[in-house]
């Protein structure tokens, strides 16, 4: 175990060689355990004291303890950890041992030296002001495309996160939310089975990469839910921490890999079996669920969690605006939505919902009404919605009931009520 | 890091920021963030402080991966120097700037303090870097108040080796007393740093 340490294990025994009493037990397993050279010259005594080396040696209590017996308890003296008499017979031991009165000062000098770590503290938004210092200084030859820039940045997020958190809160129960049809659903698991959720929907995208399945070859065009069930059922075990390496692992060969593949690895198609998006949109759907889910994680280990930078939030608004038109017309053809109120042709000016996103990453949407084929235009606006950027965001992840959500509504109630479910539903496990 | 290990992790990632590669940049930082920041946190003792000599710490390695020398000892030990360095540097720069400010302080009570700093650093490198069952013993020993009993028995091995971990971890602690980081050879071109 000693071997291979950075700080020189020779030079441990080079500790100070003060031939001791010959029932060493302790020295014995001191020495072999950690592939020194022996300090006591191992004859084969033992064989006139056969029962002696089992023995504790402190059963032997009229006696004071053996030289190494003492000088192994020195770490343990330093630091306060032995019992009353212990630290009776070492402080006594000192006053006439020099080696061991040595060494047993340099121990307490190190004991000064242990200092709580402070890794909580490290900066999420440092991250990205490195590497753009970075980048300042020397441009990237191969850079990351700018569509997996928000993808980088939380699953770095959620790493740093993971990194700070302790064995026992990977098993720490977490509620999966989300909004099906017209009614909240939900799910129960655990921090790690939300990472092991993560990785396997995460696997969609390797997969039209040509890289590989984390559930394995043949898992196919399931869809993300049937993906994560298939994960979480397959295990043999409850997943546990063990799964944030190959989670980490497949992320940062995501980035890598779209670095490297040209432009036109953008518009490559990504399957998740009912639909499917272009790996441009699909890379910053999965920093949106990144971000959704390391919230539930945070929640469920009472971390504290900032929502995405307003850059990455603003294009992860923008895509849940550019997805409603077509989930609003798939809730309208399941009889969920009202139906259209005129005809529009493909490509001309229809009725629009003015979407005002206010706050980091906030901005102005016109979502088309009634077809996803028509242009939604200002002039065409039949009613808006104002809401907070991270209350949308959790009205798409299917956190927030849609009759709860939006600050502020104005005009046709039947297009606002139908455009809320519409991005509540844009939800899924 | 079944399939890195760590020389070869080193290696690959020194070629791929020679290539320029982003990706490999942001792998860098989620490795040795944490590392860089509080080895300065350790030195200077200011959060701002911190975050400005990581952001110098990975600009240098973005710009100069040649700098590392794999002969030298590995990728982290290194980071680790070069952190330790700016950071001392750092300190200098404000302790030398306050002093010419107030005229408070010595040049000697400059060294004691840059020497205490660097002491500081080096000790908690040694503990992140130690072999994680000496680590876990003085963990409990010291953060948790254990005895070396109480240690064995959560760790699971006999007192003996109990009191050897917390014997061995103490000892490897106090080389940061005696030693600059472990080969410690002057880091790329003679710049300020």
């Amino acid at each position: 175990m000693v071997s291979g340490a950075n700080g020189d294990p020779e030079e441990v025994a080079r500790a100070p060689r003060i031939p001791g009493p010959r029932w060493a037990a302790d020295d014995h397993a001191d020495l072999s355990a950690s592939g020194a050279p022996p300090e006591v010259p191992v004859e084969p005594v033992e064989a006139e004291e056969p029962t002696r080396a089992d023995e504790p040696a402190r059963a032997a209590e009229p006696v004071p303890p053996s030289h190494g017996v003492l000088k192994s308890l020195l770490g343990a003296w330093a630091l306060s950890a032995c019992s009353a008499e212990e630290t009776q017979a070492v402080e006594a031991h000192l006053t006439e041992c020099a080696p061991c009165a040595d060494e047993a000062l340099r121990l307490r000098d190190a004991v000064g030296l242990l200092h709580a770590g402070r890794d909580l503290d490290l900066d999420p938004l440092l991250r990205s002001r490195v590497l753009e210092n970075c980048l300042g200084r020397r441009p990237a030859r191969i850079p990351v495309p700018a569509w997996a820039c928000p993808y980088d940045a939380e699953t770095a997020r959620l790493d740093a996160l993971l990194r700070d958190i302790g064995e026992s809160e990977w098993h720490a129960p977490v509620r999966l939310k989300w909004f099906e049809g017209e009614r909240p659903a939900s799910r129960r698991t655990t921090v790690a089975g939300v990472i092991g959720h993560l990785m396997t929907v995460d696997g969609l995208v390797s997969t039209a990469l040509g890289l590989d399945d984390p559930l394995g070859p043949g898992a196919g065009e399931a869809s993300p839910t049937e993906r994560t069930e298939a994960y979480w059922q397959g295990a043999e075990h409850p997943p546990t921490r063990g799964v944030r390496e190959p989670w980490r692992d497949q992320s940062h060969t995501l980035i890598r890999t779209v670095s490297f593949a040209g432009r036109g690895v953008a518009d490559l198609t990504v399957a998740y079996g009912g639909f499917a998006l272009p790996m441009r949109d699909s890379l910053l759907e999965r920093a949106f669920e990144c971000w959704v889910h390391a919230d539930d994680i945070a929640n469920a280990v009472a971390y504290p969690y900032e929502p995405p930078s307003g850059a990455h939030l603003h294009d992860m608004i923008d895509l849940a605006a550019r997805l409603l038109p077509a989930a609003l017309a798939g809730r309208r053809r399941g009889g969920l939505a009202a139906p259209p109120r005129h005809l529009v042709a493909a490509g001309a000016p229809g009725r629009s919902l003015h979407l005002e996103v206010e706050g980091s990453g906030g901005g102005h949407w016109y979502i088309a009404l009634d077809s996803p084929a028509a242009v939604a235009s200002p002039d065409h606006a039949v009613a808006q919605v104002a809401m907070d950027g991270v209350e949308f965001c959790q009205l798409v992840a299917g956190h927030v009931p849609p009759e709860e959500a939006a600050a502020g509504k104005d005009g046709d109630r039947e297009a606002i009520r139908d455009v809320l479910f519409a991005a509540a539903s844009l939800s899924r496990l | 890091m079944a399939k890195d290990t760590p020389p070869r992790w080193d290696r690959r990632m020194q070629q791929r920021l020679a290539r320029g590669e982003a990706a490999a940049l942001g792998e860098l930082y989620d490795r040795f963030a944490s590392l860089v920041h509080s080895l300065a946190h350790r030195v200077l003792d200011d959060d701002s402080a911190a975050d400005l000599v990581t952001r110098e710490v990975f600009g240098y390695i973005w710009e100069n991966p040649d700098a590392y020398d794999p002969k030298q000892g590995n990728l982290r030990s290194w980071i680790a120097r070069l952190t330790q360095r700016q950071a001392v540097h750092r300190l200098r720069q404000t302790e030398a700037t306050a002093y010419a400010e107030t005229g408070e302080g010595s040049a000697e009570e400059l060294e004691q303090k840059v020497r205490r700093a660097s002491v500081a650093a080096r000790a908690d490198y040694i503990v992140t870097s130690m072999p994680a069952p000496l680590r876990a013993a003085l963990e409990l020993a010291y953060f948790q108040r254990r005895d070396y009993r109480q240690t064995a028995a959560d760790l699971g091995v006999t007192e003996d080796e109990a009191r050897r971990r917390l014997r061995l971890g103490l000892q490897l602690l106090s080389t940061a007393n005696t030693r600059p980081l472990e080969g410690s050879s002057p880091p790329g071109p003679g710049r300020a740093w």
